[in-house]
């Protein structure tokens, strides 16, 4: 059956060129870990419920198990391996915004791309944005003080 | 020398970056060419004969390897109970009880093969609930008599009924309790079965080396526990199991039994030992694995016009589903905090663990009080309001203290118990309690307060262990392994601080084993009930008193002098006398060379131990006994906004005041405090799991079974107060569970409040409240 087939394709990761053998089924989020060895994002509903495995395509947070491996050719993906002492890093650590870790990928890349592309995001939009993630462990409030730590950076 | 502290401080855990870069590694995170992957048939029903498998194209399909039915492990198994199959033999007791493992090359395949095995199933009557189990609707183990006690003194079947145990509290005099009683109040609760929800499914590695040893790598709290249960039900030495746990992500109690871990093996003994990968998908993880209790629970409680409580009489009846798992154990722990945390000195207490078609549960976050509280403190509010007397008040009044007897008559003192009093007065600031506890706003809208007391100790065995071994670098920094898992609440940073402070050190220069291997970790009995800080911590102490006279010891010979009057502090060890007279820790910690080149000492290696001491098991008569060293004590409160037209509300403020003993790490206890109350809220206003009339779970899915999001939360208050535990490092008492327990109650009594009627159950939704508002049964 054709649709079982496998091909080659190449993936812009992190900035670097990388290629997978991959079937037309098969989600980013598994080559990105299985392939690729990112296992930065995380899969926990693999329905689009609970963003652990958000990654950027560029420049916007997408939940990658609902994107298909071969929808991503030709786009920019940034996992969290890709961020370098990113603000948001440092302002989770600072404000204790994770506990088991397992949600952190994925809270950290959204909000990265929040703070980007809405630097002045007000109360709704942060609300709106990061209702897309679930954390069982914390109360959301330390990662609601990252996340204005960091806006409020580039607010000033 | 300058006194360093590392504990009361603010430490970052010391796996942050890991887990701020995706480093940080979970048991699915390691990749291997030529794993095998397995893939579970569960199933479809909530009560049905299997009449047969037929696994004929299963094992046609493409890159399958075997498949695993309940044949390959013919028998029954359970922590306290034996009366689970691994894999469904001939009848299957709840929707998503795993009926079978297909075994194959990639994920893909398993998972497609698995979806051709035929079941050929006959649909049995199904016991929907507590009701139904209690009439005898249909008995769900026949054998329930023959069935294995593995711990015969804490569970007591009874034979021809659906009840699989059954724990009684006697205590006092009940005619004279309520003679004493001018106000008595009754009170029933209903509360569902719900989830851990851990973001991490379960999921488990297996594998059998040729040599015939059996490594199993998983997300597990209970490392050492999966070792022992492996070796009981395989018949294996436990020298031939090693289990491996690395970070895990988030456990609420749901990752200590073992489950997966059983099916991983025996799907890896199909294929001549390979390694095979069993991970849930969220939908297995939430209606294969076991969940959270349901309870409902009946309470007369009386008092006399002072408001001095006189009398209890309490019934639990546990909804455990289809096994019992903890669920017998968690009935015993609510019947033995029975009375919540206030002194009654008559009590009659029944508790009942009950069969269902619900899925089978197992220790969740509080172990049972979190349920069991929110009868206690419904009952309290009611009786506040019969009385006329400020519920607080009443509170404060019947608060247990120091030199009185728990309900399993332990005698309290100010070590083991806390300071309850002091937590509520600091609530009663916190929340501005004095303006009023229902308040009426334009447009409708209604602002409430409730609140809740809360106590828990452990139900740890009487031997339970906890140890430690430290090691040296050479350039004189620390190494320390021990058996606890790192499940989030930041224990392994915990026990760095409580090392560098008995050490004097820098905490920086604390290098933390952050897995776990039982075959070089030094054994730990789990990682649950808020017990490893106190357990592993004590264990920590005590190695390091072995480490600190190592090095007295070697530093003596070097500086001369006996080791008593030497000291170990900042990474040297000195003259009590005169600091400036010392030896560097480096020098000495692996071995000291003279100047000429000869050596002494040799390497510095610390351990240390911790058993659990004076613990008693209960009576099965009057239920005297002791489970756990000590409680923790708390108060807490919410305050909501209600609309009186539509029955929505807010949650405006949640707060919490926790006699921590001693905070260890004031931001990380914050954080996890928080996040109790954020689950405890979440279960109290939305969390259920639905069954429908079948028993098949209808909310399977995060899309379906809601959690609370960011921004849902409300603003948080916290604060500790510090009565010393004195025989726990430092003075600490394990909280880490109890952020949870009040809130469902908090929030039932402050929405009773602004709706003025009883609401005596959970999910607390709108629709809910307007039904119990108009007289409508749910």
């Amino acid at each position: 059956m054709k649709f079982l087939d496998t091909g080659t394709i190449e993936l812009l990761v992190n900035g670097e060129k990388r290629s997978a053998l991959v079937r037309p089924s098969d989600l980013l989020l598994d080559v990105l870990r299985d392939q690729l060895g990112l296992t930065g994002a995380k899969p926990s509903c693999k329905n689009g419920d609970c963003g652990a495995c958000t990654v950027l395509v560029d420049g916007w947070p997408v939940k990658s198990c609902l994107m298909l491996a071969v929808e991503a050719i030709g786009h920019e993906i940034i996992t969290i391996e890709g961020l370098q002492n990113a603000p948001l890093q440092q302002a989770f650590v600072d404000e204790f915004a994770f506990q088991c870790g397992y949600c952190t990928s994925g809270f950290i890349i959204n909000c990265h791309a929040l703070a980007r592309i809405h630097p002045k995001a007000d109360e709704a939009v942060i609300r709106e944005w990061l209702q897309s993630n679930l954390c069982r462990c914390t109360g959301y409030e330390e990662i609601s003080k990252a996340i204005h730590s960091v806006l409020s950076t580039h607010k000033s | 020398m300058e006194t360093l502290h590392a504990i009361g401080k603010d430490i970052p855990k010391k796996e942050s970056w890991n887990k701020v870069t995706g480093a940080a590694r979970y048991n699915t995170d390691f990749n291997e060419p030529g794993v095998l992957h397995a893939w579970l048939v569960t199933s479809l029903y909530g009560h049905a004969l299997i009449k047969s498998i037929d696994k004929t194209l299963t094992l046609k399909f493409p890159g399958v390897l075997a498949v695993v039915t309940g044949d390959s492990m013919p028998r029954l198994i359970g922590p306290i109970l034996e009366d689970r199959p691994p894999l469904a033999i001939d009848r299957v007791r709840y929707f998503g009880e795993p009926i079978a493992i297909v075994v194959a090359d990639s994920l893909s395949k398993a998972k497609e093969a698995a979806g051709k095995v035929y079941v050929e199933y006959e649909p049995l009557p199904v016991v929907d609930s507590l009701k139904d189990a209690l009439e005898k609707k249909y008995i769900l183990h026949e054998d329930l008599p023959l069935y294995r006690r593995i711990k015969p003194d804490e569970i007591f079947p009874q034979p021809g009924t659906n009840i699989a145990n059954q724990i009684k509290i006697r205590k006092g005099d009940m005619d004279r309790g309520w003679a004493e009683s001018d106000v008595i109040i009754e009170s029933t609760i209903t509360l569902p079965q719900s989830l851990h929800a851990a973001m991490e499914p379960r999921n488990a590695r297996a594998e059998i080396k040729p040599d015939g040893k059996v490594i199993i790598n998983t997300s597990s709290q209970g490392p050492f526990d999966v070792k022992k249960e492996l070796s009981y039900y395989f018949n294996l030495e436990e020298s031939k199991i090693t289990v491996n746990v690395p970070l895990v992500g988030g456990g609420f109690g749901g990752k200590t039994t073992p489950q997966l871990e059983i099916l991983a093996l025996l799907a890896s003994q199909s294929v001549n030992g390979r390694p095979v990968k069993l991970i849930e998908s969220r939908e297995q993880d939430f209606t294969t694995s076991p969940g959270h209790l349901g309870l409902e629970a009946y309470i007369k409680l009386g008092a006399n016009r002072d408001g001095m409580l006189k009398a209890i009489e309490i019934t639990c009846q546990v909804d455990t589903g289809a096994y019992t798992d903890s669920g017998t154990k968690m009935t015993r722990a609510m019947a033995a905090d029975c009375t919540g945390p206030y002194n009654i000195e008559n009590v009659h207490c029944d508790a009942f663990c009950i069969y269902t078609n619900h899925t089978y549960v197992t220790a969740f976050r509080s172990f049972g009080r979190l349920s069991h509280t929110f009868a206690i403190e419904r009952a309290m509010d009611k009786l506040a309001f019969s009385l006329g007397i400020d519920s607080l008040e009443l509170r404060i009044k019947n608060a247990v203290n120091p030199g009185h007897f728990t309900p399993t008559n332990v005698k309290l003192n100010s070590s083991n118990l806390g300071n309850l009093p002091e937590c509520l007065k600091r609530l009663k600031q916190m929340i501005n309690w004095d303006e009023g506890i229902r308040i009426e706003l334009a447009n409708g809208k209604v602002r409430a307060k409730g609140l809740s007391g809360l106590w828990k100790t452990s139900s740890s065995p009487p031997n339970a262990t906890g140890a430690a071994i430290i090691t040296f670098n050479r350039d004189g920094t620390v190494n320390l392994n021990v058996g606890a898992v790192e499940i989030g609440m930041g224990i392994k940073t915990a026990l760095a601080q409580i090392l560098a402070e008995k050490l004097q050190m820098d905490i920086n220069k604390i290098n933390v084993v952050m897995e776990v291997n039982t075959e070089t970790s030094p054994r730990h009995w789990k990682t649950v009930a808020s017990m490893t800080g106190y357990m592993v911590g004590n264990a920590v102490l005590d190695a390091a008193e072995d480490v600190i006279k190592q090095l007295c010891k070697t530093a003596s010979v070097v500086l001369r002098c006996p080791p008593e009057v030497l000291q170990v502090g900042g990474e040297k060890v000195f003259l009590k006398a005169d600091p400036t007279i010392f030896v560097e820790q480096r020098a000495i910690a692996c071995g000291y060379k003279y100047p000429d080149g000869s050596s002494t000492g040799g390497e510095v290696i610390g351990r240390g131990n911790f058993i659990m001491h004076h613990l008693l098991p209960m009576d099965p008569d009057t239920g005297r006994g002791k489970l756990g060293p000590a409680w923790a004590v708390g108060a807490q409160a919410v305050e909501v906004e209600l609309d009186t037209k539509d029955y929505t509300y807010k949650i405006l403020k949640a707060a919490t005041v926790l006699d921590a003993g001693k905070v260890l790490n004031p931001k990380n206890a914050k954080g996890v405090t928080m996040g109790g109350m954020c689950m405890g809220l979440g279960y109290g206003c939305r969390e259920a799991s639905l069954f429908d009339s079948g028993g098949v779970r209808m909310n399977p899915q995060f899309r379906t079974y809601h959690l609370m999001r960011y921004g849902e939360n409300p603003e948080y208050l916290v604060d500790f107060i510090e009565t010393p535990q004195l025989d726990s490092p430092y003075g600490m008492r394990g909280i880490g569970e109890h952020g949870i327990i009040g809130m469902p109650a908090a929030l039932a009594n402050a929405l009773s409040a602004a709706a003025q009627v009883n609401l005596d159950f959970t999910p607390l939704t709108p629709e809910a409240i307007w039904k119990a508002k108009r007289g409508v049964s749910l």
